[in-house]
């Protein structure tokens, strides 16, 4: 046993560790730098879960009743495998229309219904008082155990002022009270809250683990002999099949995983941390599967501890719920017991913090605000901050004192799994309505209503009563014999429903009168439109935008009376701050220039909703706006009009698109006529260039021979020898270019002949001869002996031959200038090589020279030539089918090669006229 | 959401999980043997468990937004 | 006192036109073949005028002009330029560069005369 200041010391240091970490997270949350911002935090805090129930109650259940501690843990699996589906449209939901309970979830979704809002709240709170109460009286115990020797009898309970536990109670108030009423705006979160959660996760993860290896290789040799020794005992070894005598206990495992499954997103504290403290949807997809995990991990040393317990403690009477600090205890391990007393403190405290703070918001919004906003003093003027924070600190005060009580008078009747499972059941009522409400538009505030007094009704009946009567605070006739002896009515066998556990039958009939009443009320009447268009936003929020809200509400309103409205529950510098941001985000001026809109309206009340909750804020919003009520025609106009607007800007989207990608085209296409424009231009200023270069020495030399008769004979005999050689030249000129012309157009005459390129070649090289000579180039011959004849214009073909030779002498080095002329032939045709020894075609010039009017050289310095004539070759090689190119494979030089098939294609033969 | 699988194999799973932890496929496992010295009953449930935690990060590590 | 007058052009049939009718208005004519030797002839003679083709090999007509007036020795040329293309850009660009006139090919002698005439008579 340990020293009772010992173990209270080690708490108190621990719960301000907790507040440490709490202020901590607070504070780098004010900094910007927020912890919770994170995946893992937010998987961790999931894990708040995991009660004192988790600690004590489990191993206590897997002590008595095996495997069946487990399913309350595979509920939360199966849920997570949904979590990215479902709870991510109830984030989507609870952000866009600023909820921050289950209780404004529902109310919200069912027209802002302050009576729903009311009922939900009282559910939870009755619902949740035994649950904390199961807390306390885990610490409690948890204590006693630590302090009392063992085999003791534990010290009688004092009078209340004396019990230690309600001063637990209360310190636990004030530590919520700290962390959870700072801030007057809901919605915002509490990260220091959430940080200390996860922290507290981590400790409680770690301290079980501890406990959980330490008897299992500590005081056992591991699982096999931990397991077989506890195989060896026929009773145990029926705790580790899920029969254990019971005829047909599925229905019974059914249940309690689908309870669970319901309970690890219904239940306050859940709902806060999972949807209300969210940052981060993406955040789920972490979360969805680390919180899985983490209940797998921390639930693995369950059997061990509760088989280990049993097999230790053999005969003795210690209270299974406690073996997880009995058996350190008993084995030695005084420091392991206060480590695992302090993770069923953290674990604890973490419960009862999250829950009070999630019930006392929905106490604070959608109990006491409606009822004091019917007083008239309360209706009309005045800062109710102050009262906002000052009615939910009460809350909590009160919801804690509500645990004690429960505790003191109820808590000893029942074992601990029991107490909580009752909560589960309750609000396990909230699924159909809060549940169809997101995925049916059908659900009306009606049938909400219905189906939640019936289900309540019924858990009270058959759960509530019957385990209050057990704890001997009621006569149990009833339970026995029914109501007025009534038999049919007997609470655990409503209707002669046997065979069933108390548990599995209030489930089922609260559920079915709850889900029945639901969809028959919801169905005998049309949705008001104030439901319609609620449901709209909430089943389709997915499809909604925050800009392509469609906004129903119609009506007249002022600016300074909202300004002052938002003014009354956020402070007027938070209500100015807030309408000066909208101003600035509509690209207004200043917040005098908002229109009182319905747009401003609604941002109004959505404010506020996070503030006193989304019923009280249609209230108060109602009460300062003249509002024109909507009817169901309206909605449906309003949605249609939202609906067609959408389509037209998406019309319009696709428009423009299809205009940017017109203009795209337009320019190209332009960017393409220009350079073609360009190049036309090229041509034709190459072309006059060409022109007039002849032209300028004839007219020059004409004019001057005109203006001197006397001129000397020589002289007149060499300009006159000059003008006609010019004008030779341009009417070459002049020639090539129609020639080219007439080619391309398809105008161009062909006269076919019987053609020797043998002889071609030669008479080629001989009328270059003299030319080249001059140069000082050597022109060298290779010929077969005999080569076919091949049908083709002999004039044309010695076109092409004098142009690539004529290229070649161009560029040959003056002397020293080789040129080689080859001809060959194969089964296909002719091939004729000229080559020379000039500087050959650079890289980049090779696919261009076939182009017209590109010449070889650079821009500035082209050599004489037009720079059509390669072209005006490929035109004619390719009118006979052949190919005409520049060898790549050669490394000096310049080596022009054309072929000419045997067989002219139909084209040439068609072109030619009558044969020669 | 709507062009992917996601949604439809998260419900997959669900129902997968569903069904391997109930009726009738629970029963396979109730019985008293053992595995590696473990009670079959326990172990295999756990082990169904960690596998439908790895499958369940396996689709949500690889969803898109 | 005779002129010192360059031309300069790659084709050889207008030099030799050229040449004829500078010495027939009583000019001392030097020619180049190409930019590069115009600019060489323009610093040895510091011929007064140039008639300056601009397509030529080597350093084009621009390229010349630049150089002239950059050079301080024989800022002062008078420069005509000669060229077959036409085109409005060709002769603003000309212009810009530093050319005192512009005449497209092909000329009339009797214009050609005069306009150089004139140049000559401007400058003192």
């Amino acid at each position: 046993m340990l020293a009772a200041p010992l173990v209270l010391g080690t708490a108190a240091a621990y719960l301000l560790l907790l507040f440490a970490v709490a202020a901590w997270g607070d504070r780098r949350a004010r900094q910007g730098r927020s912890v919770v911002g994170n995946a893992w935090v937010y998987a961790l805090s999931m894990a708040v879960y995991c009660t004192a129930w988790t600690y004590f109650g489990s191993v206590g259940r897997a002590a008595s009743g095996g495997i069946w501690f487990l399913p309350i843990y595979l509920g939360p699996m199966l849920a997570m495998t949904l979590a990215w589906l479902v709870l991510r449209k109830m984030i989507r939901i609870a952000n866009h229309y600023r909820i921050t309970s289950i209780a404004d979830f529902v109310a919200s979704r069912y027209g802002q219904s302050p009576l729903l809002a009311g009922l939900v709240t009282l559910i939870t709170v009755v619902g949740i008082v035994p649950y904390i109460a199961l807390q306390l009286k885990a610490i409690a115990s948890g204590y006693a155990v630590l302090t009392t020797p063992l085999g003791a009898e534990p010290a009688a309970r004092g009078p209340w002022w004396q019990d230690g536990t309600l001063a637990v109670a209360l310190a636990l108030a004030g530590f919520t009270m700290v962390f959870g009423t700072r801030h007057r705006d809901a919605s915002e979160r509490h990260e220091g809250m959430v940080t200390a959660i996860a922290f507290e996760s981590v400790v409680k993860l770690l301290a079980f683990l501890a406990v959980g290896a330490f008897i299992t290789w500590g005081l056992f040799a591991g699982p096999g002999d931990l397991f077989a020794r506890a195989q060896a005992v026929p009773e145990l070894a029926t705790l580790l099949t899920l029969g254990q005598g019971q005829p047909f206990p599925y229905a019974q495992w059914l249940a309690l995983t689908l309870l669970s499954m319901l309970s690890v997103v219904f239940l306050p504290r859940q709902f806060q941390v999972m949807v209300v403290e969210n940052v981060d949807e993406r955040h789920l997809k972490r979360a969805a599967w680390v919180f899985p995990a983490y209940l797998l991990a921390i639930n693995v040393f369950v059997l061990p501890i509760a088989l280990g317990g049993l097999l230790y403690f053999g005969g003795r009477s210690v209270n299974p719920d406690t073996f997880v600090l009995s058996l350190p205890l008993a084995a030695g391990q005084p420091t392991l017991a206060l480590a695992a007393f302090i993770g069923g403190l953290s674990a604890a405290t973490g419960m009862v913090i999250v829950e009070a703070i999630a019930v006392s918001t929905m106490v604070c919004n959608d109990l006491v605000m409606p009822l004091l906003l019917r007083l008239r003093r309360f209706a009309r003027h005045g800062d109710l901050t102050g009262l906002l924070l000052g009615i939910r600190r009460a809350a909590i005060v009160v919801i804690l004192l509500l645990g004690y009580l429960y505790f003191h008078f109820a808590g000893e009747a029942y074992a601990l799994v029991s107490i909580g499972l009752i909560s589960f059941a309750a609000v396990a009522q909230f699924a159909p309505a809060l549940l169809g409400g997101m995925y049916w538009k059908g659900g009306t505030r009606g049938g909400a209503l219905a189906g939640l007094l019936a289900g309540f009704g019924l858990w009270v009946y058959t759960l509530m009563l019957p385990s209050i009567a057990k704890s001997g605070w009621w006569h149990t006739d009833f339970v026995d014999a029914g109501p007025w002896g009534i038999v049919l009515l007997r609470p655990e066998q409503l209707f002669g429903l046997a065979g069933l556990d108390y548990l599995t039958h209030s489930l089922f009939w609260s559920l079915l009168a709850n889900v029945g009443l639901y969809v028959a009320v919801s169905l005998a009447r049309l949705p008001s439109a104030r439901e319609a268009s609620q449901a709209l936003l909430f089943v389709d929020v997915f499809e909604r935008t925050q800009s392509a809200h469609p906004v129903f509400w119609r009506g007249r309103a002022e600016l300074t009376d909202l300004l002052a409205l938002a003014g009354r529950f956020l402070g007027a510098a938070r209500a100015r701050t807030l309408f000066e941001d909208y101003a600035r985000r509509a690209g207004l001026g200043g917040f005098e220039q908002i229109e009182p809109d319905a747009q401003l309206v609604q941002f109004v009340e959505t404010q506020l909703a996070g503030v006193i909750g989304s019923a009280s804020a249609r209230v108060m919003v109602a009460s300062a706006v003249q509002e024109e009520a909507l009817a169901l025609d309206d909605v449906m106009r309003i949605l249609d009009e939202a609906t067609q607007l959408r389509a037209y800007s998406r019309a319009l989207e696709e428009q423009s698109a299809s205009l940017r990608r017109a203009t795209e085209e337009l320019r190209a296409a332009n960017e393409q006529l220009k350079s073609l424009d360009r190049l036309k231009d090229d041509f034709m200023s190459s072309v006059t260039h060409e022109l007039r270069t002849p032209l300028t020495s004839i007219r020059a030399l004409a004019e001057m021979m005109a203006d001197d008769p006397q001129m000397d004979v020589a002289q007149r005999q060499q300009f006159l020898g000059i003008v006609v050689a010019e004008t030779q030249r341009l009417s070459r000129l002049v020639n090539q270019v129609l020639d080219l012309a007439k080619i391309e157009s398809g105008h161009a005459e062909w006269r076919n002949s019987d053609v020797d390129m043998r002889a071609l070649v030669q008479q080629a090289a001989q009328a270059m001869a003299e030319p080249l000579r001059e140069q000082g180039t050597q022109l060298t011959l290779e010929l077969p002996e005999r080569v076919p004849t091949l049908r083709a214009d002999a004039d044309r073909l010695t076109q092409v031959l004098l142009n690539l030779l004529g290229n070649a002498a161009k560029f040959v080095p003056k002397p020293g200038g080789r040129i080689g002329l080859r001809l060959t032939t194969d089964a296909a045709g002719v091939t004729v090589q000229v080559r020379d020894n000039g500087p050959g075609v650079p890289e980049e010039q090779r696919s261009l020279i076939f182009e017209r009017f590109h010449q070889g050289g650079d821009i500035n310095h082209r050599p004489t030539g037009t720079g059509l004539g390669l072209p005006i070759s490929r035109q004619i090689v390719e009118h006979f089918g052949g190919r005409i190119g520049l060898r790549a494979d050669i490394d000096q030089g310049a080596c022009f090669e054309f072929t000419l098939p045997w067989e002219a294609p139909e084209q040439a033969a068609r072109d030619t006229g009558d044969p020669p | 959401m709507r062009r992917t699988l996601l949604p439809q194999r998260l419900t997959g799973l669900f129902g997968l999980a569903l069904l391997l932890f109930n009726f009738p496929l629970i029963a396979l496992w109730d019985r008293p043997a053992t595995v590696w010295g473990l009670p079959l009953f326990p172990a295999a449930l756990f082990a169904l468990w960690a596998l439908l935690i790895v499958l369940l990060a396996v689709l949500m590590e690889d969803a898109g937004d | 006192m005779t002129t010192k007058i360059l031309i300069a052009d790659d084709e050889p049939n207008i030099l030799i036109s050229l040449e004829f009718l500078m010495k027939r208005e009583g000019y001392e004519v030097h020619l180049a073949r190409d930019g590069q030797e115009a600019l060489e002839l323009l610093r040895r003679e510091r011929p007064r005028l140039v008639l300056l083709d601009v397509m030529m090999p080597k350093k084009t007509g621009f390229e010349v002009c630049q150089e002239v007036r950059n050079d301080d020795d024989i800022r002062s040329t008078l420069i005509l330029m000669l060229t077959a293309k036409g085109r409005e850009t060709d002769v603003v660009k000309g212009l810009a560069l530093g050319a005192d006139a512009y005449m497209t090919k092909p000329f009339s002698t009797r214009e050609l005369v005069q306009k150089v005439r004139e140049m000559l008579e401007a400058v003192p």
